[in-house]
C-alpha cells in the first residue's frame, strides 16, 4: 500500500508541471502587450513601462516562470493591481460561498443520484427505470445557468416562494443561508445528479450480470443483501470516480451559477477579473481549482486501493 | 486466368460483405428508439434554423424602439427583446451560430484527436509526452479552461472555437488512443509489420478505421457539450460578443428583464435544451449500436 501511495503521489508531479506551464502562458498568449492591455489606451509609455517592470515582464521568460512558480510554492499566487491585495487573500475571501454551494450540490447529487441509479438498475426495463433514465437524460441536457434562469422564472418571479438573487452567510442563521442557496444548489447539482444516477445504473447492471451474483442468487441469498452487499461494493469504483470528478466540475460550475444569482464567490471574482484583464487573479483561480481537482483525484485513487485490494496489488 | 477470376470473386464477396454490414447498421439504427428520436429532433431544428431567415421579415439586429419587450403576437411570434428586436429572428440566427460553433468544434477536435491519438498509440515515446499534456489539460474543468483562454485571447466567435477545441481535443485523443491500442496488438497488424508494410499504411489504412465508431460517438457528445459551454461563455460575457446573437447572449439580455419578459428566457432556453437533448439521444443511441459490449 505504501508503494501504491508513493507512486500515485509521484505521478502528479509531471501533470502539475504541465498545468503550471499552461496557466503561466495565459498572460503571454494575449495578443499585444499585457501591460498595455491592462492599463487601457489612455496610459502613457512611462506608466506601461512601470507596470511591465512591476509584473516582471522585462526579464527572460524562463526566469519569469521560475519566479512565479517559486512564489506559488510558498503560497504566494501574485498581486492584484486592481484589487490592491494579494491574489491568495482575494481567493480566500471569496471562497466561502463557492465551497458552501459546491459541497451542498455534491451532497444533493450523492443522496439522490446513487439510490435512484440503484432503483433503476434493479428494475431494468420497467416504467420506473425508463422514467428515471429519461429524466436523467434531460438533466444532462440542461446547462446549469439555464436551469438557474428557469428556476428563477418559476419560483422567484411566478410563485415568489424564494429570493431570486443574493447571498447570506451561514452566520446569519442556517435557514436564511439555505433559503438563498436552495435555487443555486438545485441549478448546480441537477446535472451531477443525472450523471451519478446514470453511472450508478450502468455500473450496477454490469455487476448484476456477473456469475458470482448468479451464484449468490442460486444459494437463496436475500435480494436486498445481494444488491447492497455483493453488487454495490463492486459497482462502487466507477461511481466513486464520477463523484470525485464532479466536485471539481461543481466548483467550476459554481462560477457560472454564482453570476446568475449574484453570489459573491470565486466565480464572480473570475468574471470580474476577465472584464478588468486582471491576469494574476485569473491565473490564481485556475491554478487553485486545478489543484483541488488533482488532489481530489488523488484521494479517489487512494480510496480505490482501500476499497479494492486488486488495484493496489496490481501496481506493485 | 483462374487467378483473375478468383480475384474478381473475392472482390464481389468483399462488396457483398460491406453491403451486408451497411444493411445491418441501418436496421439496427432504425430499431434504436434513442437514435431515431435524436435524429428527428436534430433534423427538425436544423430545418427550422435553415428556413428561419427566409420566413422572417426582420433582421437579427434590427431595432424597433417603440416595440420593446412585447409578448408573443402575430407580428412577433416569440415577442421582442429589450431593444425592440424580433426574438424569433434572433433565436434563429443565434441557434445557427451556436450550432455552427458546436459543429466546428466537433470537426476540429475529431481531426486533431485522431492524429494525436493514433500517433500516441503507435510510438511509445510520443505517447508519454502527448498523454501527459492531455492529462494536464484534462485536469482543468472544461469551462474554466475556456474562460481562462478567452480572457487571454479576447472574446470573439473564432476564439470561442479555438478555446473549446483546446478543451475537448484531449478527450478525443484519449478515446482514439485506447481504441487504437487494442487494434495495435492484433495479429494481423503484426503480420503486416513482418511483411514490411510502412507505418503510415498500418496507422491510416488499418488502425484508423477501427477507431472510427468510438470517435463518432465521442464527437456527438462534444458537439452537445460545446453548445452548452458556448452558451455559458456568451452568457458570462466571455464568448460571442454582442450585438451578434448567440443563444447565450440572448439569455444574458433575458436575465436583465426576467421580471417582465419571460419569453426572452424561456424560448432560447428551450432551443438549447432541445438541441443538446437531440444530440445526447443520438449519441447514446449510436453508442448502443456501435459498441459490441452493450449487446
Amino acid at each position: 500500500m505504501k508503494i501504491y501511495v508513493l507512486k500515485r503521489v509521484l505521478s502528479l508531479v509531471p501533470i502539475l508541471f504541465i498545468v503550471s506551464i499552461m496557466i503561466f502562458m495565459i498572460i503571454h498568449v494575449t495578443p499585444g502587450d499585457p501591460a498595455t492591455v491592462m492599463l487601457g489606451d489612455t496610459a502613457t509609455t512611462e506608466q506601461v513601462e512601470a507596470l511591465r517592470n512591476e509584473l516582471g515582464l522585462n526579464i527572460p521568460i524562463y526566469q519569469q516562470y521560475i519566479n512565479w512558480i517559486t512564489g506559488i510554492l510558498h503560497g504566494d499566487l501574485g498581486y492584484s493591481f486592481f484589487m490592491r491585495q494579494s491574489v491568495t487573500m482575494a481567493i480566500i475571501s471569496h471562497l466561502g460561498p463557492t465551497v458552501s454551494l459546491a459541497i451542498m450540490a455534491q451532497i444533493m447529487a450523492i443522496i439522490i443520484g446513487i439510490p435512484v441509479g440503484i432503483i433503476a438498475a434493479n428494475r431494468k426495463g420497467s416504467l420506473t427505470d425508463q422514467s428515471i433514465m429519461g429524466l436523467s437524460l434531460l438533466g444532462i441536457s440542461i446547462p446549469s445557468f439555464l436551469l438557474a434562469l428557469l428556476l428563477i422564472l418559476l419560483f422567484g418571479v411566478k410563485l415568489q416562494w424564494l429570493p431570486v438573487a443574493g447571498y447570506k452567510a451561514l452566520s446569519e442563521g442556517m435557514w436564511v443561508h439555505l433559503k438563498y442557496l436552495i435555487l443555486p444548489i438545485i441549478a448546480l447539482g441537477s446535472m451531477q445528479v443525472a450523471l451519478i444516477a446514470r453511472m450508478t445504473r450502468n455500473s450496477m447492471l454490469e455487476v448484476l450480470n456477473m456469475d458470482y451474483i448468479k451464484t449468490a442468487r442460486s444459494k437463496g441469498i436475500k435480494e436486498r443483501n445481494i444488491v447492497y452487499k455483493h453488487a454495490l461494493r463492486n459497482a462502487f469504483l466507477p461511481i466513486l470516480t464520477i463523484v470525485g470528478q464532479s466536485f471539481a466540475v461543481l466548483v467550476a460550475g459554481a462560477a457560472v451559477v454564482e453570476t446568475v444569482f449574484n453570489i459573491p464567490g470565486i466565480g464572480q471574482l473570475i468574471i470580474n477579473s476577465i472584464e478588468r484583464r486582471d491576469f494574476a487573479v485569473i491565473q490564481g483561480i485556475v491554478l487553485f481549482v486545478a489543484l483541488v481537482y488533482v488532489l481530489i483525484n488523488l484521494v479517489v485513487d487512494l480510496l480505490y486501493g482501500v476499497i479494492d485490494p486488486r488495484v493496489r496489488l496490481n501496481h506493485k | 486466368m483462374e487467378a483473375v477470376e478468383r480475384n474478381a470473386k473475392l472482390v464481389m464477396l468483399k462488396n457483398d460483405l460491406k453491403k451486408e454490414q451497411r444493411n445491418l447498421f441501418v436496421r439496427r439504427f432504425i430499431s434504436n428508439k434513442l437514435a431515431v428520436t435524436g435524429l428527428i429532433i436534430i433534423s427538425i431544428l436544423t430545418f427550422l434554423v435553415t428556413i428561419g431567415p427566409l420566413i422572417t421579415s426582420y433582421g437579427p439586429n434590427e431595432m424597433v424602439v417603440d416595440e420593446r419587450l412585447e409578448g408573443p403576437s402575430s407580428a412577433h411570434w416569440l415577442g421582442t427583446d429589450n431593444l425592440g428586436r424580433d426574438l424569433f429572428t434572433r433565436i434563429v440566427f443565434g441557434a445557427q451560430l451556436s450550432m455552427g460553433v458546436g459543429l466546428s468544434v466537433a470537426v476540429i477536435t475529431s481531426i486533431l484527436g485522431i492524429v494525436i491519438g493514433l500517433y500516441a498509440s503507435y510510438y511509445r515515446v510520443l505517447d508519454n509526452v502527448l498523454m501527459r499534456i492531455c492529462d494536464g489539460l484534462m485536469s482543468l474543468p472544461g469551462i474554466l479552461l475556456a474562460i481562462a483562454l478567452l480572457a487571454a485571447l479576447g472574446p470573439s466567435t473564432k476564439n470561442v472555437i479555438i478555446a473549446l477545441s483546446v478543451v475537448y481535443t484531449p478527450n478525443v485523443a484519449r478515446v482514439v488512443r485506447s481504441a487504437a491500442l487494442v487494434v495495435r496488438e492484433e495479429t494481423y497488424i503484426e503480420a503486416m509489420k513482418s511483411q514490411g508494410a510502412s507505418s503510415l499504411r498500418i496507422i491510416w489504412g488499418h488502425i484508423a478505421p477501427n477507431t472510427l465508431s468510438p470517435l463518432i460517438v465521442q464527437s456527438t457528445f462534444i458537439f452537445a457539450n460545446a453548445i452548452i459551454v458556448e452558451a455559458a461563455l456568451s452568457f458570462l460575457g466571455a464568448g460571442v460578443p454582442p450585438p451578434d446573437p448567440s443563444l447565450g447572449n440572448i439569455l444574458f439580455d433575458g436575465k436583465l428583464v426576467i421580471f417582465t419578459a419571460w419569453w426572452m428566457v424561456l424560448f432560447p432556453g428551450i432551443c438549447i435544451i432541445l438541441s443538446v437533448l437531440g444530440l445526447n439521444l443520438f449519441g447514446d443511441g449510436l453508442r448502443d449500436i456501435l459498441d459490441p459490449h452493450s449487446n
